[in-house]
């Protein structure tokens, strides 16, 4: 075989390797932070320190039977959950882990991973209603709103580093910022960008909260209100491949946060850049996600909504605004 | 004119005949003594937890309802007795102040055994609304003019009322 | 809530919420319906947990049915305890030693604050936030423990006599609860009051939402945190003294914003009064027995008795009719929450489902305590 062959199964295996462990483990890091914050154990009994707990857990999934609830459109109401995962997985691979590690480098890998996402979303709104269950077609009702509402200002913040960069491309924005962490888009120095941008990451960073369906905005899930959203009526691997798929999710906006405003796999210091300084970010990240999750109580739809039209859209277009204006005066 | 008093004044209108002078305590008609006038009672709150014992006909509740959410009442419940020597079920009403001076008022309701109607009170009070559905739920007695008379508490197709006293399980 | 509400009642449909659902704590059905996420009427269901306590009166002794007062309002069971102790006592005419009246007042406000920490627990929970909970509960472990050494047991208590208590408290329960007061008000205002009270989505979330009038309380017979919170100072421990509360030196919060915030700050402010009428009832605590004289068997004097107790969810009355036998004529347990919870569906009218829960979740509701 070709070398370009040898390269994309190895790219497939190690993607869905990466893909099954974090959506696995990341559930337990879940549980043990969520723990820790409350000061509780966490899982322990399960091999050292409770390590085992998502295998026990998967297996336990995988052993039950998925029930299909009566009248209900049994393809959509199956497909749903692979709907879920499937965009998320395939997110991975325009992501530049380093400077040489990445399946794909696509010029507008930018613009694929938004489409995805937009799969995503799609994935709840069948399942919620494919369950035939009025919480799950509230859920999914809510959804909708909530990830149109949170793209807008998504994009808009992410303009602004494709102004700066200059490329649609995410392996060019991370090569764009290394050298050190003055050269990352939200601390930037040229231009004075670094007087913007960290209002962009910060834009960023909450829609990126709001559109992985997390506390405290997770409006679908609401399990105090609608019991478990979309989930409701899914049991076995319906329900273990949408909570994968939200885990995944959350390490495609890490990844994507971290290659758009933290300068990808560089180092602060300037010194080796490497695929470990890109995993320190993004997990740092995902610790932050976990950490936000567990201390906040949840909000509520209109207010969510409030946000995003009255004041997330506001703020990024003017800082779209004064970015725009910074590149053209310095 | 303390709270008590000017309660008593206000009810008093509705009983032209006044209670009699001797009038036996609470509680003793049930047994030898015989009833006593209709009427308003002053009687020892701690002893009995109220100060106004009254008792009215079942023709007169709503009037006393009126007449007690005029002076600033709330009702607290409304419960039911058996009493199957004297073929009777008996409604009583206790009426409270919420803040300010403390005055319980306990109204009481004589009803026939055999066909126990009561006006219902919760066009004055919706408070009454299910504590009446629950006395209806409980004894069988029906409140007339209930917009929504149907059991509470029991299964809604239970056809027994269980603190009659001759329920048996 | 300031969302104008366009109800448009052709395209409605109906949702169950309960009986089993996270948000009802217990077995309360509403029958909602909605119009999208909005609720043009709400009926509460009740009567899943129905045990018939008032027919298991009548059937036997007295004293056979102090076991039963605590399993109704299993939260605050001393004060279920206290409330028929005290009817039966009015009834009967039994004296209760000094000393007994001070440990009734200690365990049940004890009671009274392990009861606040778990509405507060439930309510966040309600609200989506789940780490309080355990917050909360280590501190309601501290009291359960407390009162397991007394009474004997953790939730359902059994510990009040006609007369008296069952058992006398000891040295090492006082300093256990002076100790656990300190630990209390150490964490009061970081743990509970930074991480949560003044959190801003918690104060968006429950703000202005659940508007219920002090009018609507009378209306309705609302009492207890919820008509405090509507402006109504109305405690029966200030208003219709009982038991040894005149002898404290406490407030009753009171806050006229009628939302839930403020029948949230009614209950923190109580927990912080609690403590202070354990503290003064532990210094004050006379020596002497804990059971007065009370006849073996009971036999009241015919007639209607009344006697009302404030749980930590208002105002619990016994309306009790003797007929001069061993066992009780009549009993009717005017429970609070069953007034309360009765002004949910006018209230809720014109909510978001949301914020009909954050409101439910305000009312503070035990549902074996409305079904009885």
């Amino acid at each position: 075989m070709e070398t370009s062959m040898w390269r994309a199964l190895l790219y497939l295996v190690g993607l869905l390797a990466f893909a099954g462990v974090n959506a696995a483990w990341l559930g337990w890091c879940e549980r043990k932070g969520a723990a820790r914050i409350q000061r509780r154990i966490g899982p322990c009994e399960a091999g050292f320190a409770g390590l085992l707990q998502p295998l026990a857990d998967g297996l336990k999934l995988m052993s039950k039977q998925l029930l299909v609830p009566q009248g209900v459109d049994g393809i959509i109401f199956r497909v749903a959950p692979v709907l879920a995962m499937i965009p998320a997985i395939t997110s991975l691979a325009v992501i530049p882990f380093s400077e040489n590690i990445g399946a794909r480098a696509m010029e507008l890998s930018l613009l694929l991973l938004f489409a995805l996402a937009s799969i995503g979303m799609i994935a709840i709104l069948l399942g919620g209603w494919a369950s035939g269950n009025k919480y799950a077609i509230i859920s999914a009702a809510r959804s909708v709103s909530q990830n149109l509402a949170y793209e807008i200002p998504m994009l808009l913040t992410v303009i602004t580093v494709v102004m700066i960069s200059g490329s649609m491309n995410l392996r060019e924005i991370a090569l764009d910022q290394q050298g050190g962490f003055w050269h990352w888009n939200i601390f930037r120095l040229e231009h004075g960008h670094f007087l913007t941008m960290w209002i962009s990451f910060i834009i960023f960073f909450i829609c990126s909260v709001a559109e992985t369906n997390r506390a405290p905005f997770d409006m679908a899930e609401a399990e105090s209100e609608l019991v478990a959203g979309f989930m409701t009526e899914y049991s076995s691997m319906g329900f273990g491949l949408f909570m994968m798929g939200e885990y995944l999710n959350i390490v495609v906006g890490a990844c994507l946060t971290a290659t758009l405003f933290l300068g990808g796999w560089d180092c602060p210091f300037g010194l080796t850049p490497g695929i470990w300084w890109f995993l320190l970010k993004i997990y740092v990240l995902i610790f932050t996600f976990i950490w936000i999750r567990w201390t906040y109580p949840r909000t509520q739809i209109y207010r969510l909504l409030n946000l995003s039209w009255k004041i997330l859209i506001p703020f990024s277009m003017a800082n779209l605004l004064v970015t725009a204006a910074l590149i053209k005066v310095f | 004119m303390g709270l008590m008093e000017r309660t008593q004044a206000a009810l008093a209108k509705m009983f032209p005949q006044p209670a009699s002078a001797a009038p036996p305590p609470a509680g003793e008609e049930n047994q030898e003594a015989p009833p006593r006038e209709q009427g308003i009672l002053a009687v020892d709150p701690a002893r009995h937890g109220c100060h106004l014992d009254v008792l009215c006909g079942p023709g007169q509740v709503v009037e006393v309802a009126r007449t007690l959410d005029r002076e600033g009442y709330f009702l607290e419940a409304i419960s039911g007795v058996d009493w199957p020597d004297k073929g009777q079920f008996e409604v009583i009403y206790d009426y409270n102040r919420l803040g300010g001076e403390h005055c319980r008022v306990m109204v009481r309701a004589l009803v026939d055994r055999g066909e126990p109607v009561v006006p219902t009170i919760s066009g004055v009070f919706p408070a009454a609304d299910w504590h009446e559905r629950e006395t209806f739920d409980f004894y069988g007695i029906h409140f007339q003019g209930h917009p929504n008379l149907i059991r509470i508490l029991l299964p809604e197709d239970a056809d027994f009322h269980p603190l009659r006293k001759d329920y048996m399980p | 809530m300031t969302v104008p509400v366009h109800l448009r009642h052709d395209e409605t449909f109906v949702l169950n919420l309960g009986p089993q659902h996270p948000a009802t704590h217990g077995v309360l059905r509403v029958k909602l319906t909605m119009d999208g996420e909005y609720i043009v009427k709400a009926e509460p269901v009740l009567g899943y947990i129905h045990r018939m306590h008032e027919k298991l009166a009548e059937g036997g002794t007295f004293a056979q049915f102090m076991p039963n007062t605590a399993r109704m309002d299993y939260l605050h069971a001393l004060a279920f305890n206290h409330g028929w102790a005290l009817v039966v006592e009015k009834a009967a005419g039994i004296e209760v030693p000094e000393r007994a009246e001070y440990i009734r007042v200690i365990t049940v406000e004890l009671n009274r604050i392990a009861s606040h920490l778990l509405w507060w627990a439930a309510f966040l929970l309600d609200l989506g936030g789940f780490t309080p909970l355990l917050y909360a509960f280590d501190d309601r472990e501290k009291i359960v423990d407390l009162l397991e050494r007394v009474t004997g047991s953790r939730l359902t208590y059994c510990y009040l006599r006609f007369g008296g208590v069952y058992n006398d408290i000891d040295d090492e329960f006082i300093a256990g609860t002076r100790d656990f007061i300190k630990r209390l008000r150490g964490r009061m205002p970081r743990l509970y009051h930074d991480l949560v009270t003044h959190n801003i989505i918690l104060i968006k979330r429950i703000k202005d939402i659940g508007f219920v009038s002090a009018e609507q309380c009378r209306r309705y017979g609302a009492t207890g945190p919820v008509a405090r919170g509507s402006g109504i100072d109305y405690d029966i421990r200030k208003n219709e003294p009982y038991s040894v509360y005149p002898e404290f030196d406490f407030d009753v919060p009171v806050f006229d914003e009628c939302d839930s915030m403020a029948r949230y700050m009614v209950r923190m402010h109580e927990i912080e009064q609690s403590m202070r009428i354990i503290e003064q009832a532990l210094d004050k605590l006379p020596a002497g027995p804990v059971m007065g004289k009370a006849p073996k068997v009971l036999k009241p004097e015919a007639g209607y008795y009344y006697s009302a107790v404030e749980t930590a969810r208002g105002s619990l009355g016994h309306r009790l009719v003797c007929n001069g036998d061993k066992n009780p004529y009549k009993l009717k347990l005017r429970s609070p929450t069953f007034s309360n919870l009765s002004l949910f569906g006018e209230v809720a009218e014109g909510m978001l489902l949301a914020d009909a829960l954050a409101f439910m979740g305000s009312l503070d509701l035990v549902i074996p305590e409305i079904d009885r």
